[in-house]
């Protein structure tokens, strides 16, 4: 009768009023800041007079332009030094709680929301960026703004939205080795398209989904805009639990108890409707490579550069051929033979302690070809702290890759760390736009143990064909 | 905000679909602090040639760029247009260049919302409407039509008139040109009746409660100095 998805109690239980021919207005739980789309909004409420109505419920951090080097408290970039002076600024005169460049607890921001306990499920969660759908992993309404917006929900804690439409994409099975949570997102966006799911918000279900761990998850979920979505979500389960529990911001004591029932009747009813729905075979699934300028031009590792003659449409021939020329790529090339100058593992999809332990799995034991330039950037100062803790910044620089300090760095090239025109990378980023990672650059998306697999190898490689070097300990690399 | 009822001008045809707010404006014009004077920066890496003896200077064969689109208000282009990252400075720059008004036939959803916050019209029209238009705007130089939002409709001189639907709160927030916040605030009284129960939940608490910034409180100031 009343059966509800997963998202239609989170919104129900935030809708403040609905009036009639208007947008419900949607209370906010919580509002993530960052130093790039905020500052014309704390502007706009000067200007207004406006106040910031919940800094409680307010968090701030640096993480677009910061620099990954050692020495980052000197900006040479003296307009992103000012625009990060302006964050400072803002949230001492409103009140915001700020996660500067020197706190143990930095990081990017869809990393260090979850990680600190912030983020939690049932909540609705804000940010001027577009992969906030990454918190949707635990359950949340979470989805990206523009500044505009930010400038509403700091003067009013809420947002005018229309109620987006439902979308359930199972992904039932097994997922076979070295196919990884990064697979199933550049799967799923290769078969409904980057527009795919547009207006809707998307439920992650299936057997593939519940087996994967918070991190893996975190990653599906934050490639939900690349299909067009609106948010993407997954179902709270004892996976969910287990992660939260102890975190600093996380429920205490009884509170504790209290929340994990609440959490547990988040699920969506069974017999709920959803607009759409899909389901995918998760065997079918393999490691992909993305050939193109936008994610939904990617194809499996052992399968060749598409033909334009092969498309659907002028359109489409249209795009593939533009897209081939900015990639410099070959019709029916293998993608295994693509040789790459530079490796990228980091950014909010691929930078958490799992993705760095799958990439220093596949990395122990051999050395960076030498044509190639290979970094990691973790996603906070508490992922990067773990990882030296297990020695797997070891793993990385004694294989020739750099360890660097957290931040979103290559995977916009906000700050210095940018491709050179025509320099070809494997990354582990989620957006393959013509010069995303620096004008010219070329792009190729990859799950982190792919990204590895191609820095060794210096050319795009099967990472089910693997052979693993020291597999249950790090500490035998020569 | 700028009104926005009906608008006559001449139409630029971007024949390219899933144009990403990447290209729109690249990320290295989203480090300024204002929301003005993003115009020049628009479709940077398309309106430039990018190698060779000429870098830098206008790509004659980008639509921009072409003399009889200079004064171009309308933009007509492929489907999904203003994909990929949430930055409102995409809107900021195609306002700041001068244009009113977008016609494709679909949008994604971020970047529609943030047109909207700006005055920017975005038209969704059938695909075949839009290729009309296309085709138009390629083959007749200086090719202009009137958007009128208050008749949902789009006019040529040559007789053509096509309709559009739109939402009908967007509609009026765009033909009145409404600030949202000032809209929102007139239901303070929910809000606060709403917020008294919510705030029960855990959700705010434990918060951080080291001051506005979590951390050593360095300064850049006294790392320079060092």
């Amino acid at each position: 009768m009343s059966q509800k998805t997963l998202f239609e109690k989170v919104w129900d239980s935030h809708v403040v009023v609905a009036p009639e021919g208007e947008p419900a207005l949607l209370y906010i739980d919580l509002h993530l800041l960052h130093e790039v789309t905020s500052p014309q909004a704390f502007e706009g409420l000067r200007l207004a007079g406006r106040k910031v109505r919940r800094p409680d419920r307010c968090v701030a951090t640096v993480d677009h332009n910061v620099p990954t080097t050692a020495n980052r408290l000197v900006i040479e970039d003296a307009i992103a030094a000012r625009q990060m002076d302006t964050l400072r600024a803002n949230c001492v005169d409103f009140g915001i709680a700020l996660y500067d460049v020197q706190s143990k607890e930095q990081g990017i921001v869809h990393v260090i929301g979850p990680e600190l306990g912030f983020t939690k499920p049932g909540m609705t969660i804000v940010c001027g960026d577009s992969h906030t759908s990454t918190h949707g992993a635990f359950g949340a309404l979470a989805f990206g703004i523009g500044t505009s917006e930010v400038e509403h929900v700091l003067a009013t804690q809420c947002l005018p939205q229309s109620r987006p439409k439902t979308f359930r994409i199972s992904v039932e099975g097994e997922l076979g080795p070295a196919v990884t949570a990064k697979d199933i997102a550049l799967g799923i966006i290769g078969r409904i398209g980057t527009d795919g799911a547009t207006g809707h918000v998307i439920e992650y279900a299936g057997s593939a989904i519940r087996a994967l761990s918070m991190e893996g998850r975190m990653t599906v979920c934050n490639m939900s805009i690349e299909a067009g979505a609106r948010a993407g979500m997954i179902a709270p389960d004892e996976t969910t639990f287990r992660y939260l529990k102890g975190r600093e911001f996380s429920p205490k004591g009884g509170e504790w108890e209290t929340a994990v029932e609440e959490w547990k009747s988040l699920a969506t009813d069974p017999g709920a409707k959803f607009d759409r729905e899909l389901v995918i075979r998760a065997e079918e699934l393999a490691p992909f490579v993305t050939w193109g300028t936008n994610p939904g031009m990617v194809v499996p590792v052992t399968e060749r550069v598409p033909d334009p003659a092969a498309s659907h449409s002028a359109a489409e021939r249209n795009a593939w051929e533009r897209a081939l020329e900015y990639m410099a790529l070959e019709p029916g090339k293998a993608i295994e033979d693509v040789a790459i100058d530079r490796v990228f593992i980091g950014s909010c999809t691929n930078s958490r302690i799992e993705d760095l332990r799958s990439a220093a799995k596949v990395v122990s034991g051999y050395h960076v070809h030498p044509k190639v330039r290979a970094m990691v950037v973790p996603g906070s100062q508490q992922v990067k702290k773990q990882a030296e803790e297990e020695g797997l910044d070891e793993v990385f620089r004694t294989a020739g890759f750099e360890w660097r300090e957290p931040g979103c760095s290559m995977c916009l090239g906000m700050n210095p760390d940018i491709l050179s025109p025509g320099e070809r990378c494997a990354s582990t980023s989620n957006r393959n736009f013509e010069g995303r990672q620096g004008r010219g650059g070329r792009t190729h998306l990859v799950s982190p143990m792919m990204a590895a697999a191609a820095a060794v190898s210096g050319h795009f490689t099967d990472v089910r064909k693997w052979h693993f070097n020291a597999v249950e300990s790090y500490e035998t690399v020569s | 905000m700028k009104p926005f009822r009906r608008h006559k001008a001449i139409v630029a045809p971007l024949d390219r679909a899933n144009v990403d707010t990447d290209q729109i404006i690249p990320k290295q014009f989203l480090k300024r602090i204002e929301r003005t004077g993003y115009g020049p920066f628009l479709f940077f890496d398309w309106r430039r040639i990018q190698d060779g003896p000429d870098a830098g200077k206008p790509e004659p064969g980008f639509v921009l760029n072409h003399p009889v689109h200079k004064d171009a208000e309308i933009l007509v282009a492929g489907k999904n247009f203003g994909c990929g990252s949430s930055r409102e400075h995409a809107a900021w720059a195609l306002n700041d260049y001068g244009f009113r008004c977008v016609i494709a036939s679909s949008f994604a959803d971020i970047f529609h919302s943030n047109a909207g916050k700006n005055g920017l019209l975005l038209v969704t029209l059938p695909e075949e409407d839009v290729q009309t238009l296309m085709n138009r705007a390629k083959e007749y130089p200086g090719y202009q039509i009137e958007v009128s939002l208050e008749d949902q409709t789009i006019r040529d001189d040559e007789g053509l008139v096509l309709s559009f639907s739109i939402d009908p709160f967007r509609r009026d927030c765009l033909l009145q040109g409404l600030d949202d916040i000032g809209l929102s605030l007139k239901h303070e009284t929910a809000l606060d009746k709403f917020e008294a129960t919510h705030d029960k939940d855990f959700w705010t608490s434990p918060r951080p409660d080291s001051g506005p910034t979590v951390g050593p409180q360095e300064t850049y100031e006294q790392a320079k100095a060092n």
